[in-house]
């Protein structure tokens, strides 16, 4: 009999993983809470660095589920270790057994809001990273405005900032922004585009590559300095005050749209999990890996194991790579 | 501007705020600056809303000024602070509210410190106990008297008598409003709205038919900043401040400008004469300046009280454009009789800023 | 004007949408590279003018881009060529500075 695997999340990694566990033979069931898989990725239009469509990603994923039994607009509603497997209660009234679990349960974009000063939901025209893309995605937003002459990108939004609660870096929004301020920039040719970072952390393939194209040839005004207050002008307009660091003066600018690049907290979904499987949280608020370095992948306890973005932020390819990586650990542990 | 963004982020800071019983803390400077609205704070609240408010003459200055313009160490500061919390107990109360932006932050600096460091707290009683021979207990609820008036922000507008409204047009008056450093930017919980956007004053505003004006440098400081006026050297800084704040409002024609810290209106007031003095600019119609209120003198405007007897006639910038719209009556000729209609002679005009 | 003894003091914010960068734009069609830069400040650390004269190709880049002045900074530079040899992003600091300068004389 197929050795069954429950999989916590829809997201890339939860499809991937399945996709792989079946083609190893065994048969896993991917339980996702909301009715469309591909989590954020299914709602993101362009991925870094070679500018995929997220969609034709997701549309790919998805056509590897055959034969996967997925629950969509599902959750896990408690789940408790038996002697050499795992009873699963679901939401739709479903009870599994199942001999392992994959937490691919990703994660929450930071709630911008909480940066009172950045004005999100108050003014007009401050979006986050999110907004965007979907709006790339052809979703309508109001808060886009017609014409922009003026575009803003505000770099660590609830990232590095151990008074939002998160102390590390969520790593993808930097390289994030250099992709969406040139997007704009192609867009919007009129528009000046400034970034405004602490540091630019752009450690992958090619992302470097985009920060020059960025500089040289779409003129992105890279503004080194945090973005401290953010007000409304008399015709709706933004003005933002930063410092700039390297010139050791204060600025100001007045923009037609301020983008906030979130960054990635821990989905609660897992940490709501993580008590009844006795999980532990790391310090960064992710789930705890048996180790950082060859054991990112378990949990340490038996036949559990981990997958993307719910230890840490992680970029698609890093994701995809944990989730076919998961997959083999599962099945090696199904063997053993 | 979403208002909706803005009630979210209210309903997050919401602060307990007794409705009764309070032992008032006056501030030092106030009485001088705006010498009416102490006096008419009381008036509100023990003889319009029938508020049981306890006024000693006993009770010093709290060392905030001196404390901020580091003239005295925070200690004897604390312990001048310790001796206001024992006269409000041993006037048998619990509550204390403060009339000063500043004392409001250093009572609440302190008690933090001292919900901190205990053992500090310890000292301070026997510091206390050694040069006074006194003991207090700790405020319950402290709150500042902004904090109360918006509490009554609605008992107020019931007994309106004029409406932040222009009479003419019907239109309500575009009010900016300024909230003092102090008030909330060291602890955000302690303040009603948090930091960002402060509903103390907006939420009076509102309640007496009033619009507010959010203008990119709202939360900018009005330009007191302490050592920044206090030391001459520095007060171009000041005035600087308050420029750049009344630039940023300018585009939206502000009828008036309410406060609620001591420094906020002096500075915003007389700093219009300078800055008229120095640049030949003014910043309401017709060569006035934008009139400056705390929100007593508001309140007071609302409930139909002379604007004589709330002491307007010792503000720089003229009040009367507010007046006129409002449609509050008032006999031009009595601006500048005291009590006992005693003359108190007229100012010299400036030559730019356009006064009475 | 009456005298208070104090002034208003004038403001050091740069506004960058009001910031003049004609010049900037006048270096990059004949020094596109200039764009490049990231501030590193290898070229001011090896510069044998910076210590003594404040010359600095980073600052002189980043001024540039906010509207400030320049040409105080390109006199003391003495063509040596070593920022050039030095910067990560091979911008030809030298050839830079030859078209600066032509730039600064021609407004």
């Amino acid at each position: 009999m197929k050795e069954k695997v429950l999989i916590i999340g829809g997201g890339i990694a939860g499809m991937e993983a399945a996709r792989q566990l079946q083609a190893l033979g065994c048969s896993p069931l991917l339980v996702e809470k909301e009715h469309g898989l591909g989590g954020h990725v299914a709602r993101w239009h362009k991925l870094f660095p070679d500018m995929l469509s997220a969609e034709s990603l997701v549309t790919e994923l998805e056509a590897g589920l055959s034969g996967v039994t997925v629950y969509r607009h599902t959750e896990v509603k408690s789940i408790n270790r038996l002697k050499d497997s795992y009873s699963v209660k679901l939401s739709n009234g479903e009870n599994l057994v199942v001999r392992a679990v994959l937490l691919a349960t990703g994660f929450r974009l930071f709630e911008a809001a909480k940066k009172e000063e950045y004005g999100y939901g108050v003014y007009d025209h401050v979006v986050t990273n999110a907004d965007l893309e979907a709006w790339m995605n052809g979703f309508p937003d109001e808060r886009m405005p017609e014409a922009p002459r003026a575009v803003g990108f505000v770099h660590c939004v609830g990232s590095r900032d151990i008074k939002a609660g998160n102390s590390q870096c969520s790593k993808v929004c930097c390289m994030t922004a250099v992709k969406q301020a040139i997007e704009m920039r192609e867009r919007y040719p009129q528009a000046e585009v400034y970034c405004f970072y602490m540091d630019l952390r752009l450690f992958g393939k090619k992302y470097e590559d985009f920060y020059i194209g960025a500089q040289r040839d779409f003129g992105i005004h890279f503004i080194r300095g945090r973005v401290s207050e953010v007000g409304e002008t008399i015709d709706g307009r933004v003005q933002v005050k930063a410092e700039d660091t390297l010139l050791g003066k204060p600025v100001k600018v007045i923009l037609d749209l301020l983008v906030l690049m979130s960054g990635m907290v821990c989905n609660p979904s897992a940490s709501a999990l993580a008590p009844q499987l006795r999980l532990e949280i790391d310090s960064d608020g992710f789930l705890r890996s048996r180790d950082n370095v060859a054991g990112i992948l378990e949990s340490g306890r038996p036949g559990i194991f981990y997958a993307g973005a719910c230890t840490g932020t992680k970029t698609v390819p890093e994701t995809l790579a944990e989730a076919r990586a998961a997959a083999l650990r599962i099945y090696q542990y199904l063997q053993a | 501007m979403i208002y909706k963004g803005k009630q979210k982020i209210w309903s997050d800071y919401q602060k307990e705020i007794p409705d009764d019983h309070w032992f008032y803390a006056r501030s030092c400077i106030r009485q001088n600056f705006f010498p009416a609205s102490e006096k008419y704070f009381l008036e509100i609240g023990r003889n319009v809303l029938g508020r049981d408010i306890c006024d000693t003459e006993h009770h010093t200055t709290c060392g905030g000024i001196a404390y901020h313009s580091d003239v005295i160490p925070q200690e004897t500061a604390m312990t001048i602070v310790a001796r206001q919390f024992a006269l409000m107990t041993e006037m048998g109360y619990r509550n204390l509210v403060a009339s000063c932006i500043t004392s409001f932050g250093n009572y609440t600096e302190i008690l933090e410190t001292w919900r901190e460091f205990p053992e500090l707290e310890a000292r301070i009683r026997e510091h206390l106990w050694k040069s006074c021979r006194r003991e207090f207990e700790k405020p319950e609820y402290l709150a500042h008297a902004s904090d109360l008036m918006y509490k009554w922000r609605n008992d107020i507008a019931e007994r309106a008598q004029y409406r932040l409204v222009n009479k003419d047009t019907g239109e309500p008056l575009d009010i900016v409003e300024h909230i003092g450093c102090h008030y909330s930017k060291m602890f955000p919980h302690k303040g009603v709205g948090g930091a960002e956007y402060p509903c103390v004053l907006s939420g009076m505003v509102e309640s007496w038919g009033g619009r507010i004006v959010d203008y990119p440098e709202r939360r900018h400081c009005c330009g007191f900043g302490f050592r920044q006026y206090l030391v001459k050297a520095n007060r171009g800084y000041s005035v600087s401040n308050t420029y750049k704040k009344f630039e940023s409002m300018e585009p939206f024609h502000p009828d008036g400008i309410i406060t609620n810290c001591p420094g906020c209106p002096y500075f915003l007031d007389r700093w219009q004469y300078v800055i008229a003095e120095q640049t030949g600019k003014t910043y309401g119609r017709d060569g006035f300046g934008i009139p400056v209120f705390t929100y007593e003198e508001l309140a007071g405007l609302v409930l139909g009280i002379n604007p004589w007897d709330l002491g307007l006639q010792l503000h720089q910038t003229a009040v009367e454009p507010l007046l006129d719209k409002m449609g509050v009556a008032y006999v031009p000729a009595d601006k500048y009789l005291g009590l006992n209609r005693e003359d108190l002679l007229r100012p010299e005009l400036p030559s730019v800023l356009k006064c009475f | 004007m009456k005298d208070f003894g104090f002034t208003l003091s004038p403001s050091s914010a740069v506004s960058l949408d009001k910031v003049d960068s004609r010049l900037w734009h006048k270096l990059l069609e004949t020094s596109p590279d200039a764009a490049v830069c990231i501030s590193c400040g290898s070229c001011s650390a090896s510069c044998p003018a910076a210590r003594w004269s404040g010359m600095s190709i980073r600052k002189v880049l980043l001024a540039l881009q906010r509207g400030q002045s320049v040409a105080p900074m390109l006199s003391c530079c003495m063509l040596c060529g070593k920022c050039t040899m030095v910067c990560p992003r091979g911008i030809n600091t030298r050839k830079l500075i030859l078209a600066l300068c032509r730039i600064c004389e021609k407004p």
